[in-house]
Order: C-alpha cells, then sequence, then structure tokens
C-alpha cells in the first residue's frame, strides 16, 4: 500500500521570518509583484498532479530578468526554497509549492520579443504559451514543432523545464532539439546566456543540460527557438484495428520499412470511447485499437506515403482506414486525441503514465498494463505516442475511495517497473517531479544518482530550486 | 614516449581510471584519434583509448536504435547500418582529410566530438541522436546516462553533457543513438553566379518553402576546383538537397526551382552527383589542400555568415566555405589565426564562436582553440568538471581557455 510522497521538512529558520521576506520581497517587485494573502495563493497551491496541495510561503511574478535575478539572489543569501512555475500544468507536480517557498512565476514574462524569418528562429520570454509561438509565425507559414497535448495553456519556460513533447515529435523532436538558447538567472542571481541563433553553443552542451532539468539548475526567462516552414499540408488517417497487439505490430512494421510519418497516436478501446464522447470526432467504435497516423507534405508525397502505410495495415488484418475530408475533420481528429485527459477525467478520476519503451517492447508492455490494471480490479485507457513508444496508460479510480486510489498508485508503479524492465525509462515527456521521485532508484544506479546529483550541486548547492522533486529525498550527498 | 592503456571491458577502464586518480597521472582520451588537433595540445603522460572497446551490442532496425561501444570503427558501424538502408542522420564530417590524419574514427569519438555535417541543419546534431550512454568518470565509477527511446526526461540529461566534452568529462565505453532510414534519393539544385549576400537570401527563402530542404551550402568561386568534376564550369555555386521518396523528391524539385529562379537560372544534380557533392561539402574538400594554414570552424546565425566573411575581408586574406544555410563558416586564413579579429567579428555579427579547426604548434601559441567563456558558465564549467573529474585527470587543457601568447593552458573549463 503507497505512502503519501514526502516533501522535505520546512526549513524553520525560513517559517519563522515570513513576514520579514514578504516585505522584503514587496520591495523588490513594484506593481504588485508580490502574491501572500492566504487566497490569492490558493490558485498556486498546486499543478495538473492534484493529488497534492499545499501553500506556499508567497508567490513572486517578476516582469522582468533583473527582477528574477533579484529574487533569486535574496533568496539564496537567506536559505529559502524556490519553486519554478510557468503555468502549472505539469502533470508530474514539477510546481507544487511548499510551505517554506517562493514559488516564482513567470506568467508576467509572456513577450515574443523578435521573429527572425530569415534565421528561423523566435525570441520569446519565458511565460509565453507554446501555441502562441505558433500562432504568431503561422500567418508567414512557419510554425514552432514541440506541441504537447497543453499547448493552448502551458509556457515555454515549463516546456524547456521539462524536455516537452507532443505528439508531432516522431518527425521535428522534442523541446531539446528545438531550442537553440536561453537566458537563464543562476541560484545566486547570476544571469548567464547559453547559445543564441547559431547552432550548436560552445563549450560544454549546458543549454542540453538544462533542457529537462525540471527547474533544479535555475530559472530560464528567454529562450530562442527554432521555427520551421510549414509543411505544404497534412492528413490525418484512421486506422481501426481488431486488437492492440495487431495495431502495435502494424507501428512496428512502418517504422521497420523505413517510413517516418509525422505522428503515430494510439488509442485503445476505452480511450476511443471515452474520447469520441467527448469530442465527436467519428473515431470508429468497432474496433479494439486506433492509429491516427498523419503524413505531411505535397498531395503526391502524403499519397505516396499513405499508399505504403496502407499496404502495411492491410498485412495487420486493418478493419478500417479513413482518410480526413476537410480541415474541419482532420482539426476535430486532433481535438479527440489532445483532450484524451481531459476527456477522462469527466468521467472518472485517473492517474496517467508516461513511461517510454522501445519500439519492439510496446504489445508486451501493453499486454502487461492490462493485466495488472485488472488484476487490481482497475479500468486502464491507453492512449499514446507510438511512433516513439511514449506511452501514456490512463489508470481510472474514484478518488472518494483512499482503498482505490492507492491502488491505482501501485499499479502505476508496477507498469513503471515494467516499462523499465523493457528497457525504457520512467517518464517520456511529462517529467519526474514528485511523482515519479520515489521510483528513480528502478531506472538508475545509487553511481548514476549520485553523479546527477553531484551535477546539480555545481548549479545549487544549498539544494533551494525545487528541492522535494527528482531525486529521492534520501541518498542525497553533502555538498 | 607515453603509456597507452586501452581496456578491453569497462572494468578495466574502471581500474586504469582508479589508479590514475590516485596518483593524479594525466590521461590524454582518446578513440581512433583522427580528430588530434581537435581542441588545444593536451599535456598527459598517459594515453587511454577507447579502440579496444569495439563492436555492435544492440541493433533492432525496426526501432531504429543502435548500441555500440564507443571504440566501434565508424565505417563497420555504417556497413551494418547501409545493409538495413539506415543511416546516421547527422552526416558525420570526417576530419581526416582535414586534418591529414590517419587510422579509423570511432563512434565514440564523432559523439565526444558533436561530428555533424551538412544535415545538421534540418535533423540535428550528433548529440539530438545521441540517446544514452555509459561512461567512467574521474573516480572510475561506471555511470549510465539517459537510455534507448527517443523520449526520455528521467534525470539530468548527461548525455547531452558528455556529448561534444571532448574525453575532459568521462571515458565513454558505449553509445545509444538514434538512426534514420537513408532516403529513398535525392537531388540538388545548383543557383550559379550569386554573391555571398544574394545567396544567402536565396537560402533563406529555400529554407522557408515547405520543400524540406535538408541542407544548403554556398561555394565560393575561389573553392569551386575541387568539385569541378561535379559542377561542370568553375564558377560560384549555391547548392540545396532535397531528399525523401522519389515521387516526392521530383515534384519538390520543380516547386522549388520555381521559387529560386528569380535568384538565379537554376541547374539541378542527380542522385549520384548530389551525394558526391555534399560529401565533398562534408569533409571540406577544398580547404584541405593547404595544410600550412589555420583553419576556423565558425557557427553564427544563417544570415550573418556573409556579413562575418566581408567584414574579415577588410581586415584579414581569407577564403570562407558555407555550410548550413551560411551559418557554418569553414574560414581559412592566409598567416595568423588571428584569434582576436575573428572571435571579436564575429561578436559585432551578432555572436556565435569560433574553434581553431587545423593549426600549427607556433599557430596556436596563446590561442584557445574553442570559444573562451564569458566568467559566469567558465566558472560553471569548471564546477560541473570538478564534479565528474574531481582530480583532473581527463585531458586537461583540451577545452580550457589559453591565456596570452606562452602561458600553458588554464584549468577553466578542462
Amino acid at each position: 500500500m503507497s505512502q503519501p510522497i514526502a516533501f522535505l521538512p520546512p526549513r524553520a529558520a525560513v517559517l519563522s521570518q515570513r513576514a520579514r521576506i514578504i516585505a522584503d520581497l514587496a520591495a523588490l517587485l513594484p506593481d504588485g509583484g508580490l502574491v501572500h494573502e492566504a487566497r490569492e495563493l490558493v490558485p498556486f497551491e498546486t499543478d495538473a498532479y492534484v493529488a497534492y496541495r499545499q501553500l506556499p510561503l508567497a508567490v513572486a511574478l517578476p516582469r522582468t530578468t533583473q527582477e528574477v535575478s533579484a529574487v533569486l539572489a535574496y533568496c539564496n543569501r537567506h536559505g529559502i526554497p524556490v519553486v519554478p512555475r510557468g503555468a502549472g500544468t505539469s502533470l508530474c507536480g514539477g510546481a507544487i509549492p511548499q510551505p517554506d517557498a517562493v514559488v516564482l512565476g513567470l506568467s508576467r514574462m509572456s513577450a515574443i520579443l523578435d521573429v527572425d524569418l530569415d534565421n528561423r528562429v523566435a525570441r520569446v520570454q519565458a511565460g509565453v504559451t507554446n501555441l502562441s509561438i505558433s500562432e504568431t509565425v503561422g500567418p508567414e507559414g512557419f510554425f514552432y514543432a514541440p506541441d504537447p497535448s497543453s499547448q493552448l495553456a502551458c509556457t515555454i519556460g515549463g516546456n524547456i523545464g521539462m524536455n516537452s513533447g507532443g505528439a508531432h515529435c516522431l518527425k521535428y523532436g522534442v523541446t531539446t532539439n528545438n531550442l537553440l538558447g536561453v537566458t537563464m538567472v543562476l541560484m545566486d542571481g547570476t544571469v548567464i546566456t547559453l547559445g543564441g541563433a547559431h547552432l550548436d553553443a560552445a563549450g560544454y552542451d549546458l543549454l542540453g543540460l538544462v533542457c529537462g532539468s525540471e527547474g533544479q539548475l535555475g530559472i530560464v526567462t528567454e529562450a530562442t527557438v527554432r521555427i520551421l516552414a510549414k509543411a505544404e499540408g497534412a492528413r490525418p488517417v484512421l486506422f481501426g484495428f481488431a486488437t492492440s497487439q495487431e495495431a502495435g505490430a502494424c507501428v512496428a512494421e512502418i517504422i521497420g520499412a523505413g517510413i517516418i510519418p509525422v505522428a503515430i497516436e494510439f488509442m485503445d478501446r476505452q480511450a476511443i470511447e471515452i474520447c469520441e464522447a467527448f469530442a465527436k470526432a467519428g473515431y470508429p467504435l468497432h474496433v479494439g485499437a486506433l492509429l491516427i497516423i498523419e503524413v505531411e507534405g505535397s498531395e503526391a508525397e502524403m499519397e505516396a506515403m499513405l499508399a505504403a502505410i496502407v499496404t502495411i495495415a492491410r498485412r495487420h488484418s486493418v478493419m478500417t482506414v479513413r482518410e480526413s475530408q476537410s480541415a474541419t475533420e482532420a482539426a476535430l481528429i486532433w481535438k479527440g486525441r489532445k483532450s484524451a485527459f481531459g476527456a477522462t477525467g469527466r468521467i472518472a478520476d485517473y492517474i496517467c503514465m508516461d513511461g517510454t519503451v522501445p519500439l519492439g517492447k510496446l504489445s508486451h508492455v501493453l499486454q502487461r498494463t492490462e493485466e495488472i490494471c485488472t488484476g487490481l480490479g482497475l479500468r486502464v485507457a491507453n492512449v499514446f505516442h507510438a511512433g516513439d513508444g511514449n506511452m501514456h496508460p490512463l489508470i481510472l479510480f474514484d478518488a472518494n475511495d483512499p482503498a482505490e486510489a492507492a491502488k491505482a498508485e501501485d499499479a502505476g508503479n508496477e507498469i513503471l517497473k515494467v516499462c523499465v524492465e523493457a528497457g525504457g525509462c520512467l517518464t517520456g515527456e511529462h517529467g519526474v517531479g514528485i511523482e515519479k521521485r520515489d521510483l528513480m532508484r528502478f531506472q538508475f544506479s545509487d553511481a548514476d544518482l549520485a553523479q546527477q546529483m553531484a551535477v546539480r550541486y555545481a548549479f545549487d548547492a544549498d539544494w533551494l530550486l525545487n528541492p522535494s522533486k527528482v531525486f529521492p529525498l534520501e541518498g542525497r550527498p553533502a555538498a | 614516449m607515453s603509456d597507452v592503456h586501452r581496456p578491453q571491458t569497462e572494468a578495466e577502464a574502471c581500474e586504469v581510471i582508479r589508479h590514475a586518480a590516485g596518483t593524479g597521472t594525466a590521461l590524454s582520451l582518446l578513440g581512433g584519434n583522427t580528430r588530434a588537433g581537435l581542441g588545444n595540445r593536451v599535456q598527459a603522460r598517459a594515453v587511454l583509448c577507447s579502440t579496444g572497446l569495439a563492436g555492435i551490442v544492440d541493433y533492432d532496425p525496426g526501432e531504429m536504435v543502435m548500441t555500440a561501444r564507443a571504440g566501434t570503427p565508424l565505417s563497420d558501424l555504417e556497413a551494418v547500418l547501409a545493409a538495413n538502408n539506415q543511416m546516421l542522420a547527422f552526416e558525420p564530417i570526417d576530419h581526416r582529410g582535414l586534418l591529414n590524419t590517419q587510422g579509423a574514427p570511432t563512434i565514440g569519438g564523432v559523439f565526444l566530438s558533436n561530428a555533424s555535417g551538412p544535415r545538421r541543419l534540418s535533423a540535428g546534431a550528433a548529440r539530438d541522436s545521441l540517446l544514452g550512454l555509459r561512461f567512467v568518470n574521474g573516480r572510475g565509477e561506471a555511470i549510465r546516462a539517459g537510455g534507448r527511446v527517443m523520449k526520455n526526461v528521467t534525470g539530468l540529461d548527461l548525455v547531452k553533457l558528455l556529448a561534444g566534452s571532448h574525453g575532459t568529462l568521462g571515458f565513454v565505453t558505449e553509445v545509444t543513438f538514434r538512426v534514420l532510414p537513408r532516403p529513398e534519393t535525392e537531388a540538388t539544385i545548383l543557383l550559379p553566379g550569386l554573391d555571398d549576400a544574394t545567396a544567402s537570401q536565396a537560402m533563406a527563402a529555400a529554407m522557408a518553402q515547405a520543400s524540406d530542404v535538408s541542407a544548403a551550402a554556398h561555394i565560393p568561386q575561389a573553392l569551386a576546383q575541387p568539385f569541378s568534376d561535379i559542377l561542370g564550369r568553375k564558377t560560384v555555386w549555391t547548392a540545396l538537397r532535397l531528399e525523401g521518396l522519389s515521387a516526392s523528391v521530383a515534384v519538390r524539385v520543380t516547386a522549388l526551382a520555381a521559387r529560386l529562379s528569380a535568384f538565379a537560372s537554376v541547374e539541378t544534380l542527380d542522385a549520384l552527383a548530389s551525394n558526391t557533392l555534399w560529401r565533398a561539402i562534408r569533409d571540406v574538400t577544398p580547404l584541405q589542400v593547404r595544410q600550412d594554414l589555420p583553419l576556423w570552424r565558425v557557427s553564427v546565425a544563417p544570415t550573418a555568415g556573409h556579413r562575418l566573411v566581408a567584414a574579415l575581408r577588410q581586415q584579414a586574406d581569407i577564403a570562407a566555405l558555407y555550410d548550413w544555410q551560411g551559418g557554418l563558416v569553414w574560414l581559412q586564413m592566409s598567416g595568423q589565426p588571428q584569434a582576436d579579429v575573428v572571435r571579436r567579428t564575429i561578436a559585432a555579427v551578432g555572436g556565435g564562436h569560433a574553434t581553431l579547426i587545423r593549426a600549427s604548434d607556433d599557430q596556436r601559441s596563446g590561442v584557445s582553440a574553442f570559444e573562451p567563456q564569458p566568467e559566469p558558465i567558465a566558472a560553471l564549467s569548471a564546477r560541473i568538471k570538478a564534479k565528474l573529474d574531481p582530480a583532473g585527470i581527463f585531458s586537461p587543457g583540451r577545452m580550457a581557455t589559453v591565456l596570452g601568447a606562452k602561458a600553458g593552458p588554464i584549468g577553466m573549463t578542462g
């Protein structure tokens, strides 16, 4: 039976100085940049991993890199933990605060600073939403490739923290592959710039290290991202199969044949029903598993690729093949997929796993997932990015039933063990946060983790940045 | 003569490193040693070489992922990939011609130097393909980082940190990387006669199209000689490569040629000639001839490349070849490296970095091979290095900032 996930014990020295800290920070953040009244703190008590909630000491909402620097330098001097926050859409509790921490929110830094089409880069503040970049450059024929399902709300700063992916990273990569530079503030207030509009920054790849570091190394305040020319056309096509195994085998054969569509999304029967009820996207309801495969390019290119995919799908007894007939229909197909988590939330409580496995192990892991959940008397819906093996089993439960909630958490842990044993990893795009922190030893040896933590110390020797996250609380090395 | 350690197993490597750390013996970390000369000269009594750790460990073409020991010769590995119609997406440069070195490049050396070629523009660098690795840290501990899946945000990404660290942070024993299907065919669109600035505009226009250009280079007239077999008459050429399914490439060639006809009268190269051309651009063939002249590799924003070259021409006699839409400039100097002039001018055109790729010992005196970092980043890098290599035994000085003539390398970043 699972225990609640522990946070570090609050620092008494910080709690006892609360009034003075608030006064000092308020002086650093004119124009109402400091939130500290209890009722105003409530929106910051959790993120999209709603199982845990705590009020922070205060919330700082700086408007400039200089203000971020001033706040961090102050907190560093006084030993105050800092929890960075973008839009609070983290699915792993990455932005959940703690009572002795200042939440540093980037929501007021949401300007697009520069769009340079000839060099295909955009320089933005960390608080801009993912989608607003594509919306800004879209009329010129460009887009920003990583597209997490929360892209309407989530910020580029949060995307960098979690190295966010999305449905289309099979072709275009994840955040780290589309990030060229950042301005970031280290815990002592030092402002550094890594990379820029050029490719491959000088020296050690600190940009690569920072991307996906979950706010452990510093606070990114600006980013230079790569934008790409939009394809001439794109078309999602639905492929229905009798079983998940057939769909999984079809994916492996498509990739094995050297065909890389921009996206291959998988849904099992449970997920199809949930998403169709919500989005009315026209998903076939008589199939056991559905693939949404998107091809893009010129008409000729899409035709050629689709023909090759259909040939393979027929070898796996595909039951239905349906091309979207219009832009509206294509949008609906994607809306259904991207609302999968929200739609599931309407019918039950759920926890969403994010393990990634080698493609050849997809069928095996799907089967084990089903067995684990059924064995515990739980329902599971599978919806995930099949092309890159990033699985998202949604384990349904009733949050009002503590025993069932505990079972769901156990099932999730078991599934992640299966992913790691299959040669995969705990999290493909959601991050470790608090959710998977205590599972890190499934994947890493003590020496592996100690090395990561040692590198972390080079950035934040007092362990003040997002301190309860990512690394197990026991076994943290001394500075 | 220095000792050469060539461990056959990771455990042996741990043993060698533990001993070296205990005695404070500096080790120069090497693979096939074909990229010797990248970085400052290393002062080390012993060499630790990965070539004893060879062989493909795991490869399932259907998963598009390969695991190989770090010392595996690149040619062996590429032959296996080719037999399965796959390839390394980032098209690694072979430095042997530029550096006049012998031997066999290793896959470890490719990733530790982040060696990327023309397709880096569209498919990412070596570091983008690297999914996981095993390495031995400076305490002699075997560490695993990353994994074998494409999406992985579990813990800190030490994989990226080690990629491009030139053997200064750890002894890499095994690498796991993504591979891609080889395109069915390719073709190259050629624009003759453009000056550097117009070529920059043409390449930007091409990259703004939905044509999926996989590589874009500009070859000035002075460097066109080695390409004369492929390109025919000797002039300046701007080249854009398209790859993919035959039907698709044909359609895109027509569309892109039409779009670019405003710049020049467009010619095209078939797959075979295109392949030969891009291999030569990848390996910088025109600048392999004058081994006595210093060569810089400069990365700037694509449209800053020609501005950099124009500004430098006011101050120095140079030859320049452009890849990556103009953002990668191979810069051959006629005498001394003139590091201050080159780096100051890069800063003036908007920033980037310069790496001294080829130079004699005399020419290297007082020059940092890698771009010196601003103080806070240099200090941070030094702290990170100390966490991986506390005794400072891995390739000391190779990536360091060199202060002034005759001063030895100082331990800024290793």
